[in-house]
């Protein structure tokens, strides 16, 4: 388990001190600046659009930040460390998961009721928002962290991943949206139902995408 | 050593021995596609036009066939990944990488008719409609998974990467047809509503099956002269010495 804590500990870290978390969080300010440039500053309409564009704004960055999960790792020798070392590897490959969601699903809900404020929301629709992308958080990380891993070896994957992603993310894109939609129209009430569905696929993603990403992953090597 | 006959599925991993097989059904197959094909438009144009929709029904003759073919393709990739993985199948690979640009034409035909059936039936070319939007994003899949085959360049890599996003993306088919369903039947409950359909009658459902086996031996034919172009852009490839 020490390998476990130490991957994740690591991968942690060097977001942070690599500064990948103030470039989503900037991200996601910058592209809700534009919304109100696009689709005029009113602030009614803006209010009716918030939720569902929080929700594109943050698929869009993480979707953005996934080219370089693993392509780090692939050309210092990271990986080979990490196919060498005594635990399974998808054991390691959850702990990278883990550290991902940590340090760009978290800082990302964290700003949320600020960047809320940019396009109007609904202050009823900001806390169910907040907990459908915590809850959905895993698994928009281990779908994308698939893509990342089947285009690791890819030189300029960004477009790719997104691309391989994008579909993969519309089942999680439909639940989130929804959850928060409902808040917004039944006065706060929280959609059990969607939360529920959404827990059910982050479980199910995060049990699952460990298995095909370190099959990728081994590919790569062979 | 003689190979026995319950040993087909390796008998035919060398090329050669699958290019004699692919040369024998090359002529059938396209033979049989193409006479099908044609009496099944012949039927197609001899039905009766529907009291609702007109000659318009015409277009589901297409539309329906080409729909099955969308999700059968897939399913094909899949299959044949799912094999390429486990018994480390060169052909499974080669199979599959074929299909991808066959089933993708397919999902474009099935989206491109009904876009022209909507026009006149609901008067507009596109609705977010449940069945449209999962065959669209099945549409994305498939562009993912091709793209991702072209932009590996090592066949090794880019076969096993390409079998594991076919994978994935089977699992997530039924995931998003599901939640496609669900989201289109809360926001807009049948303000496009499907036309009631009484059980097809038999003028309309013999073309349809008659070009849905057109389509089926047709996506075969398709499928075996790519594999057979494939292994020949191999060999040339070989034999110019390059070191692709």
């Amino acid at each position: 388990m020490r390998a476990f804590y130490r991957v994740l500990y690591s991968d942690v870290l060097l977001a942070w001190r690599q500064g990948s978390i103030s470039l989503v969080v900037a991200f996601l300010f910058i592209a809700l600046t534009l919304v109100p440039f696009g689709v005029g500053p009113e602030l009614a309409l803006l209010k009716r659009l918030a939720p569902g564009l929080l929700w594109v704004v943050i698929v869009l960055a993480l979707l953005l930040s996934l080219d370089r999960l693993f392509q780090s790792d692939a050309e210092d020798g990271g990986f080979d460390q990490l196919m060498l070392s005594a635990q399974p590897l998808e054991l390691l490959v959850l702990a990278k998961l883990i550290a991902h969601y940590i340090s760009l699903i978290i800082p990302l809900s964290l700003v949320l009721p600020l960047a809320g404020f940019l396009v109007n929301i609904d202050i009823k629709a900001l806390w169910p928002l907040i907990l459908s992308v915590l809850v959905a958080g895993p698994a928009l990380c281990a779908l994308g962290a698939i893509g990342s891993a089947l285009s690791v070896s890819v030189r300029r994957a960004g477009l790719l991943t997104a691309l391989i992603v994008m579909p993969l993310y519309v089942p999680v894109l439909l639940f989130g949206a929804n959850a928060t939609q409902t808040a917004l129209l039944g006065n706060g009430t929280i959609a059990f139902d969607a939360i529920a569905i959404l827990a059910a696929m982050s479980v199910a993603a995060i049990l699952l995408a460990p298995v095909a990403i370190s099959a990728a992953l081994r590919g790569l090597s062979e | 050593m003689r190979i026995q006959k319950t040993d087909w599925l390796h008998y035919y991993a060398n090329p050669h021995r699958f290019m004699r097989l692919a040369q024998r059904l090359f002529y059938p197959l396209w033979v049989v596609a193409i006479l099908t094909l044609l009496y099944g438009l012949y039927l197609s144009f001899q039905a009766p036009p529907d009291y609702q929709q007109g000659e318009t029904v015409r277009i589901m003759f297409v539309h329906v066939p080409a729909a099955w073919m969308a999700l059968f393709g897939y399913s094909f990739i899949a299959f044949v990944s799912i094999l390429a993985l486990i018994f480390r199948h060169p052909l499974g690979h080669l199979a599959a990488r074929a299909a991808a640009p066959i089933g993708a034409c397919f999902t474009l035909v099935a989206l491109i008719t009904g876009a022209l059936w909507g026009q006149p039936m609901w008067g507009t070319w596109w609705v977010w409609d449940a069945r449209l939007t999962s065959v669209l994003v099945l549409f994305f899949i498939y562009i993912g998974y091709i793209s991702l085959w072209r932009a590996i360049e090592s066949p090794e890599k880019a076969s096993r990467a390409a079998a594991i996003l076919a994978i994935v993306g089977f699992i997530n088919v039924p995931i998003i047809k599901f939640s496609v369903d669900w989201w289109n039947t809360l926001h807009q409950p049948a303000s496009v509503s499907r036309f009631a359909r009484p059980a097809i009658h038999p003028d309309i459902l013999y073309p349809l099956l008659m070009m849905g086996v057109a389509f089926m031996v047709l996506f075969f034919a398709l499928l075996i002269t790519r594999m057979q172009v494939e292994i020949l852009n191999q060999r040339a490839r070989r034999r110019l010495g390059g070191g692709v």
